[in-house]
């Protein structure tokens, strides 16, 4: 078989991906959720980064190969698990105005576990759950999370506060749960 | 009672995605407004608590072997595998120990290194370009399981000293967790053929390493501040000069953030 034009040599490979491959993991667990998926997606992308070197110039090489694989992991959720991405986008903000106090800060501060919170980040719909996963874990700027995910900045600024609030509502719910049953037992 | 202001701004003023002017007058009004300020302390919470260990999921070793060998079949003209639903069956990589190191070093590592009169003051290309190949060798090398340092220590009083006795010079060690940019460690290290130190520096994930070095040259060369700036493998490099000490930092980290780790390194 011959070789594509453009297609990379090992050594670019090793020289652009391969040292985004933690960051590249860590967005294909956070959208697939299975390990052996993740891995397989992250094989995939490699290869079409490999195939498509051609595309990539001096510039981003995380957010480039972050966004190969944000694309791979989608065409796997639609292929595997059409679910997932189905789920409603409501991008408006709520105002509460419902008995927001220090104390219901003091206790989300006590109480969050990283299970907890792995729990809750499973809970947001696909698109809140990847922005801060960007934003906080992987510590994007907008602008690289504009280029991942292939938005406006003004569309990453939204859906991150969103992706926040929705988050703290579920932790917020989590722990008055985990409470409850605590006093019950 | 809740503020009517937009909270969209909030999240960017909090993510350091505004202007001065912008970013002033938000600093103004939570200032003066209970509503926001809780907000912008929910916010810091939930990050901190976005950064605890556990959650960021790195790549397995097994998976960085399957890449590498897949990169080499592809690369190599065989028959492409699509790889999409099960893994192929790999024969085993080809026992390339830098392509390991590349490997192991895809996560985000600052590490110093302090040494002794590593090259001459004065360094021709070709002894620069080795200089610089060593120094990542050395980065991707400590990045491998139980390479990182000899003295794990947040603690920069107890860091220093720990290099007393080992090294012929006392490395500047300062701790900028306050910063973002942790202290996790020290070790020696072998450099330009000879014993040197390293301190290791931590960025969210990443890690930095550090080289600083005594360097007695009064050449014009090596006036204080800003020396080069190299990207080798998808490493940045950066080297400085701060009063008899030569420093190189290495990491994955992107180049805004090593700049910023290099400025507070710089500050007297």
């Amino acid at each position: 078989m011959q070789r594509e034009p453009g297609a990379a040599s090992q050594a670019e490979m090793e020289r652009v991906v391969l040292p985004h491959l933690d960051a590249a993991y860590n967005l294909a667990r956070w959208l697939v959720w299975n390990p052996q998926d993740a891995e397989d997606v992250v094989q995939e992308a490699c290869l079409r980064a490999m195939r498509f070197i051609g595309g990539y110039r001096e510039g981003d090489a995380r957010a480039w190969l972050l966004r190969i694989v944000r694309n791979t992991a989608y065409t796997f959720l639609e292929k595997n698990r059409p679910a997932a991405l189905s789920e409603e986008f409501d991008e408006s903000l709520h105002v509460r105005d419902d008995g927001k106090t220090t104390d219901v800060e003091a206790e989300f501060a006590r109480s969050t576990d990283s299970q907890m919170l792995q729990a809750a980040l499973e809970m947001l719909p696909v698109r809140f759950r990847e922005v801060v996963i960007l934003r906080e874990l992987e510590g994007l700027a907008y602008k690289e999370i504009a280029e991942v995910m292939e938005i406006p900045i003004g569309t990453v600024m939204s859906s991150l506060a969103r992706g926040r609030e929705q988050l703290r509502e579920k932790l917020l719910t989590a722990q008055s749960k985990g409470v409850h049953r605590g006093v019950r037992e | 009672m809740a503020c009517e202001s937009d909270k969209l701004l909030l999240h960017a003023y909090f993510d350091g995605e505004l202007d001065l002017v912008r970013s002033l007058k938000i600093e103004e009004h939570v200032k003066s407004c209970s509503d926001c300020s809780l907000d912008l302390r929910q916010q810091q919470t939930l990050r901190t608590a976005l950064r605890m260990p556990g959650l960021y999921q790195r790549a397995p070793q097994a998976l960085r072997e399957r890449v590498l060998a897949a990169a080499a079949r592809e690369s190599g003209g065989g028959s492409r595998s699509a790889a999409w639903n099960k893994a192929v069956p790999l024969r085993p990589a080809r026992r390339r120990p830098v392509l390991e190191w590349l490997a192991v070093a895809a996560s985000i590592a600052v590490v110093v290194l302090v040494g002794w009169r590593l090259v001459p003051g004065l360094r021709n290309d070709r002894q620069t370009d080795l200089f610089t190949q060593e120094i990542v060798a050395s980065h991707i090398r400590s990045l491998q399981p139980g390479h990182l340092y000899d003295v794990e220590s947040t603690d920069q009083h107890t860091v220093k000293p720990w290099f007393d006795g080992k090294l012929d010079f006392s490395p500047p060690v300062r701790d900028m967790a306050d910063q973002g940019f942790p202290l996790v460690g020290g070790r020696l290290d072998y450099i330009g053929s000879r014993a040197v130190a390293a301190l290791v520096y931590q960025r969210r994930k990443h890690i930095i390493n550090v080289f600083v070095w005594p360097e007695s040259s009064s050449d014009v060369a090596n006036a204080e501040g800003f020396k080069r700036q190299e990207i080798q493998n998808g490493y940045n490099l950066i080297e400085w000069r701060k009063g008899e000490m030569d420093f190189v930092a290495v990491s994955d980290v992107n180049a805004d953030d090593l700049k910023q780790f290099i400025q507070l390194m710089q500050k007297p």
